[in-house]
């Protein structure tokens, strides 16, 4: 990808390439679809991921159709078996889809609310994800997680977490943060393919979202990040739904004369070192957007990394705008507060900058 | 029939309470007046009410994201729920929690809470309190949760844990038939949640959850025994929820109608009032200034909640610890 591709979000070939405007949602069903007819070996595991059954029948009725109805129409297409319905038993269907994936299959598992992972967390930390080492490479393990994250939909404490650090912290796990339907294809349809445990943290804000996404079939590459805004003066860099803040905000600093460079991380295991040096190199001033806290998070990471391998071109300190260090408020004005705004990132940038 | 005078009005006001908070409450989401989520229980009334019939503020419940209920039985004030809900300063947890956290520890009331199965070992903890201080007799843990739940592991670590250390609980296990959509016959591989009991040592009652009475008969059986040292008891109450799993879900398209006539044919309350008057227990000139009264309640809890101020920004960063030495304030 190269500047001339100033604010094209899909570098090269962007310009005639055949698809369609479609929402975060309808894309995010569309892959799981196209990548369980690509691999009979794919089958869907979670709480209501069809939803309901009739009783006399036995029928599945796609009542719920999945989460935010995630998965819906998928039962009718695939059949119970590939579109499996689960009790409210965490920790025994992520192991069960471990041990699945360890013996040959190629489960993805619908986890809900990003908070419920830490009931399976163990399955996840001490079997999905170190399996292959420590049993010296003998197996892997190709399974797919997904939850919503996220503040901002008056859900409270217990079902707004945004803490994907926690799982990047993890040897052995991949993680990946779509930021619009672009990406969520791309993203997921690797994370199915790739043959390590990844998990895919959807933020709820996304969920209704629009835009442009090509029809052919595509992955993008683990581990890489993508400018979605080309600019001079500073570099905003987001991950999942603070790419969305970054770009509102450099939509506003525009307007002020500062013209900012938005870079959208999408995978947080592995990350993108290459380009966050690359466009810090060029802007020389650095803010890092995260909704997750702040403390021992990627934010903090990737400030290291900055710090480390671009110290000689920053011109300031590497700033961060993140939620406060405390958990989710249920009250809207709060929880607004506790979400990193554009506007926040706009007054730091201003600081940053010198510019009043 | 063994109950005292005082104690019916106290049932009746309680079913009707909930009953009428819950619809009130839903009413005044579906207006844009709550901040969040919020799940009914109405149709649930009387388990929580045959249960707590039998506490006091010493006892310790815990509860379920489907909790006005359990809070209502134990006693907590509908205007600070109704504030909670609509996430005013005013509200039980200071408008920070919302309706899937409201709790109240001056009444043994552990919270709400949005973790399908979280609060059960809780109460499990509560009682091993009650245990460590020699107040069984004062203090029991009663856990309620759904039929959903009982396919958490933690329930089965937890029952297994309250028999072997012989704690004061009681596992009140409500079974409206469904989780979310998904219906207990699928989810569930017993006829009976409460058949589980039995490989944890301790009993295990199947109790018609439309039946206050009833209710009211085998959770004081079971409370006794707890306050008497004698152990843990599982109790499944067959129950129903009137309305859908939360407040924008549509029950048709996982309930049959026919299904849900029958179990309002059952209804608590009027099982409870056709109950009394046949007894001759209760006046329906009572039953009825019970109910104005709590149609008053209602009125007032929502002008409450609707004219109380919202939390200051500031508090925020309160209470995220007893004492922490750096700031909690985000990075800005
Ligand atoms: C650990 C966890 N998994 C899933 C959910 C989502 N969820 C909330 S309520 C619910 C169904 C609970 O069913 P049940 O225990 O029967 O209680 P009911 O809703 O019927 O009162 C589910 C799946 C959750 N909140 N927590
Ligand atoms: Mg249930």
């Amino acid at each position: 990808m190269t500047t001339s591709q100033a604010n094209n979000p899909l570098g090269p070939g962007y310009d005639g390439v055949a698809g369609s405007e479609m929402r975060f949602r309808d894309i995010f069903r569309d892959t799981l679809r196209a990548e369980m007819n690509r691999d009979d070996d794919v089958f869907l595991m979670g709480e209501d991921i069809s939803g309901g059954f009739d009783k006399d029948t036995k029928e599945p009725l796609d009542a719920w159709g999945g989460p935010f109805a995630a998965t819906k129409g998928l039962v009718q297409e695939f059949g119970v078996e590939r579109i499996r319905d689960a009790p409210i038993s965490e920790a025994g269907f992520v192991g069960a889809a471990v041990g699945s994936a360890l013996t040959g299959m190629r489960p993805v598992v619908d986890l809900m609310y990003f908070d419920f992972v830490t009931v399976a967390f163990d399955q996840l930390l001490s079997n999905a994800a170190k399996s292959r080492y420590m049993f010296g490479g003998q197996t892997k393990v190709p399974l797919t997680l997904f939850a919503r994250s996220g503040a901002g939909t008056g859900h409270a404490a217990q079902h707004s977490e945004s803490f994907y650090s926690m799982l990047a912290h993890i040897p052995g796990l991949k993680v990946v943060v779509p930021s619009d339907p672009y990406s969520v294809k791309g993203l997921l349809a690797a994370a199915i393919r790739d043959d390590d445990p990844v998990f895919l943290v959807n933020d709820k804000k996304l969920i209704n979202l629009t835009g442009f996404v090509p029809d052919e079939d595509y992955v993008i590459e683990l581990g890489k990040g993508r400018y979605m805004r080309r600019g001079t003066d500073v570099t905003l860099v987001g991950m999942s739904y603070t790419s969305v803040v970054c770009q509102k905000a450099a939509e506003q600093l525009a307007e002020i004369g500062i013209d900012a460079e938005v870079i959208d991380m999408m995978s947080l295991s592995p990350f993108d070192e290459d380009i966050l040096i690359e466009s810090v190199a060029k802007t020389n001033n650095v803010v890092i957007v995260d909704e997750d806290t702040p403390r021992a998070s990627m934010s903090s990471e990737f400030a290291a990394i900055i710090a480390d391998k671009a110290f000689d071109h920053l011109d300031a300190p590497v700033k961060r705008v993140t939620s406060p260090h405390s958990p989710v408020p249920y009250n809207s004005a709060l929880e607004q507060a506790f979400m990193p705004q554009p506007a926040d990132v706009v007054g730091t940038v201003k600081n940053l900058l010198g510019r009043e | 029939m063994d109950i005292s005078k005082e104690k019916l009005e106290w049932i009746y006001t309680t079913m009707y309470r909930i009953r009428r908070f819950e619809e009130t409450m839903l009413e005044q989401t579906l207006k844009g007046n709550s901040m969040g989520v919020a799940h009914t229980s109405d149709g649930q009334e009387a388990p929580p009410t045959g249960i707590c019939a039998h506490l006091t503020d010493k006892d310790w419940i815990g509860s379920t994201h489907r909790g006005h209920g359990h809070c209502i039985s134990k006693g907590l004030e509908t205007d600070k729920m109704m504030a909670e809900v609509f996430g005013k300063a005013t509200g039980q947890c200071g408008g920070k929690g919302g309706s899937m956290h409201i709790s109240d520890f001056s009444k043994g009331m552990l919270g709400a809470n949005g973790i399908v199965g979280a609060s059960i070992p809780l109460a499990v903890g509560a009682a091993l309190t009650a245990k460590l201080k020699g107040i069984e007799h004062e203090s029991v843990g009663v856990s309620f949760f759904g039929d959903g739940a009982s396919s958490q592991g933690v329930l089965h670590e937890s029952m297994n844990l309250a028999s072997v250390w012989k704690l004061p609980v009681i596992f009140a296990c409500e079974n409206n038939g469904y989780a979310e959509a998904t219906p207990s016959w699928y989810a569930v591989s017993a006829e009976d949640i409460a058949s589980r009991a039995e490989g944890y040592g301790m009993p295990g009652i199947v109790v018609d959850g439309m039946d206050v009475f009833a209710v009211y008969d085998a959770a004081g059986e079971a409370i006794a025994r707890a306050r008497a040292g004698e152990g843990p008891t599982f109790i499944e109450m067959k129950t129903y929820r009137y309305h859908g799993h939360f407040h924008a879900d549509d029950t048709s398209k996982y309930r049959k109608p026919e299904e849900e006539e029958f179990y309002k044919k059952l209804d608590a309350i009027k099982h409870f009032e056709r109950t009394v008057s046949k007894q001759k227990l209760m006046t329906e000139k009572k039953m009825k200034s019970i109910r104005d009264s709590i149609e008053q309640e209602m009125l007032h809890a929502v002008e409450f909640a609707l004219n109380s101020p919202m939390p200051d920004i500031s508090t925020l960063y309160d209470d995220v610890y007893v004492n922490y030495s750096n700031p909690i304030a985000g990075l800005r």
